[in-house]
């Protein structure tokens, strides 16, 4: 299935042996996987298995040895960071990053995508278009009574959230989560794992979790990885019953 | 600046702020001070200019730099190269070997005005070096080591390796810079004797006219987007730089920014002291200018230039009493500032001042900022937001 669709060159996403090596470590490891439009994919797999590391190539925080990676017809890996978002990737990272000294809204308002040069950022003004776009993602994140708290004064639960809104708000056509309900209460989970379904209505989205419930919720396909390589590629019931999965992680 | 936002902002408590700084520099100080002390006040606003340039770049943004001597000293050399081109007449240099150049340059056996000089003939040409010639050296350090992600402790010692560079370099090529005396016996201004008490009153008009000049353009940056980025990539930059911002143009901007306010500060110092010199440019001068942003609250454009006239004045008087404290004074100052109150005296003033103030004018804080919010100004339509406008705007960047 893949061989057939990789001709007609219709992925979103197209990573091709994609290898980092730090200091001789090879941390990701001749790695390629495709992911269609409107895909939800959640990679899993044991500590150290290079999860993280291929978020962060994709994003370019981490530098590709070799490989390709190419988002929408465009090659990502010698882009910078920020013009890789603005081709249309999003990335949250594992512990919540927002603005604690800036309110909700502000912290939307920054992700928004208008005003990103200097110039641009000196003359941005907050319009109704704005406010119009902050509140809607504010009402999809639960946040629409915080807008005007300090982000420092939110949950743990609710500033991944508002990472989240503010990948949301930069529209972006592929959103790369890591671990988003990682320290969650299991309300916040709840509510978490239905904010991502509706997420996924409209976006292709790449998620690195351990909750294999959570997994089995959200997922279209699992990739399964381990010391840098893909061990198991599927729907997850295929690799829930894959042997060599069952081994390294499942097992455990 | 739309007009009637203007009145509002006036009577809005931040803008009483600055009413009082304008009424103590302008009012108060001149009244009260004999020309030689105004003269002295006006000396230490020039440092105010690079304390504001220190909020923007360090308490904001984050990045500490500890060669703002170096933008100073820069600004305050251009504008000590025209005023010794003028003061160097053939005539006024008859007694020298080639008339018509600087009489350091005479003493060093030069002949001719070396090519760089040339240029500090025209007037028009030095207005624009002191802010074009810092903010070009700013663009340079701050592109090499910005866009190669050098930050932190490393940033702060580039800096000040290239004010010792920059020192020896004035004082090594003497022929050139006037060497380790600097450039003195500056006497007129196109034409305007600079060393009279009433040249002296006017510049220190002047020099309070630009650096409400120079706050009012700080204030404008840190109202916009623009300083809430900064604000924003000082605790979080990779999150700046994945929210699409290029992390690296916005450090070379404030750095910029920063570099321009201590040219304007120097040249200014240059025409009320009378000359200029390397002292003002290195290691030591630099890291003071740091202590007054320090003491004067780090986060506040305001305290900023109180914190440049207090730490001056407490100086002279302790310098003038018992010169060999003053060392020490400083020393005990910074680490003081730093274990004790970090956001320095405008930190102080928003614990202890503020809710006091708060009671006396019986107003509720919530209201006190919204109406001072100048970021109503920015919107485009306040109509189409209504219901909004307060809660938005509760955010406020730090006043007095």
């Amino acid at each position: 299935m893949n061989a057939a669709k990789r001709k007609d060159g219709d992925f979103l996403l197209a990573v091709e042996g994609l290898t980092v090596s730090f200091d001789g470590f090879k941390a990701v490891d001749d790695l390629s996987f495709y992911l269609d439009p409107k895909e939800i994919r959640v990679i899993i797999g044991p500590n150290g298995a290079g999860k993280t590391t291929v978020l962060d190539l994709i994003c370019g925080k981490t530098k590709a040895t070799t490989g390709s990676i190419k988002f929408a017809g465009k090659e990502l890996t010698k882009l910078k960071e920020h013009q890789i978002v603005h081709c249309g990737v999003g990335r949250k990272f594992q512990t919540p990053s927002v603005f604690e000294d800036l309110t909700v809204f502000e912290n939307l308002e920054l992700s928004y995508p208008r005003g990103h040069s200097v110039m641009g950022a000196l003359a941005f003004k907050r319009d109704a278009k704005v406010i119009d776009a902050v509140e809607e993602v504010a009402a999809t994140i639960f946040l629409s009574d915080a807008l005007n708290e300090p982000a420092a004064s939110l949950s743990h639960g609710q500033k991944q959230w508002l990472e989240i809104g503010m990948l949301l708000i930069q529209k972006p056509d592929l959103l790369m989560l890591d671990e988003p309900v990682a320290g969650m209460s299991v309300a916040e989970r709840k509510k978490t794992a239905e904010l991502l379904r509706v997420i996924t209505k409209n976006h292709t989205v790449l998620v690195v979790e351990h909750d294999m419930q959570f997994v089995g919720d959200i997922a279209d396909r699992v990739t399964v990885m381990h010391q840098g390589k893909i061990l198991s590629e599927g729907s997850i019931e295929h690799v829930k019953a894959d042997p060599k999965v069952i081994e390294v992680y499942l097992g455990h | 600046m739309k007009t009637p936002s203007a009145i509002q902002w006036f009577k809005s408590r931040e803008g009483i702020y600055y009413v009082l700084l304008a009424l103590l520099l302008v009012v108060v100080l001149p009244l009260t001070l004999d020309p030689f002390r105004l003269s002295m006040a006006g000396k230490y606003l020039t440092y105010a200019f690079v304390a504001i340039g220190l909020v923007m770049c360090w308490g904001k943004a984050g990045i500490l730099s500890l060669g703002q001597g170096i933008f100073f000293g820069l600004g305050g050399y251009c504008m000590a190269m025209f005023l010794k081109l003028e003061a160097s007449t053939p005539e006024a240099t008859s007694i020298q070997s080639t008339p018509g150049i600087p009489d350091f340059m005479d003493w060093n056996q030069l002949t001719e005005l070396p090519w760089f000089w040339q240029p500090f003939h025209s007037f028009t040409f030095t207005l624009l070096a002191i802010i074009g010639v810092p903010v070009l050296l700013a663009l340079i350090i701050g592109f090499t080591m910005f866009t190669r992600r050098v930050g932190g402790v490393y940033f702060s010692i580039m800096t000040q390796a290239v004010a010792a560079i920059l020192t020896i370099l004035i004082i090594g090529q003497q022929g050139y810079t006037g060497g380790v005396n600097g450039i003195t016996d500056l006497r007129t201004l196109m034409g305007w004797d600079i060393r009279t008490d009433s040249a002296k009153m006017t510049l220190y008009f002047i020099c309070v006219a630009l650096l409400f000049a120079c706050l009012f353009a700080a204030r404008m940056v840190q109202e916009r987007k623009l300083g809430r980025i900064l604000v924003a990539m000082n605790a979080q930059e990779t999150r700046v730089r994945f929210s699409g911002y290029d992390v690296a143009a916005f450090k070379i901007f404030v750095f910029c920014l920063a570099a321009a306010f201590a040219g304007i500060g120097g040249a200014m110092f240059t025409l009320i002291v009378g000359f200029m010199s390397p002292s003002f440019v290195g290691i030591v001068a630099s890291i003071e200018m740091v202590i007054f942003c320090a003491l004067g609250g780090r986060l506040s454009i305001l305290g900023a230039v109180y914190g440049a006239l207090l730490v001056n004045a407490a100086k002279s008087g302790l310098s003038e009493s018992f010169p060999e404290i003053w060392p020490f004074a400083m020393g005990a100052l910074f680490i003081g500032v730093v274990m004790a109150f970090p956001n320095g005296l405008a930190g102080l003033y928003q614990t202890y001042v503020q809710p006091l103030e708060n009671r006396i004018f019986k107003r509720k804080p919530v209201e006190a900022e919204s109406d001072s919010a100048m970021a109503k100004v920015q919107k485009v339509s306040a109509e189409e937001n209504e219901g909004f406008d307060s809660s938005i705007d509760n955010y406020s960047t730090e006043k007095s």
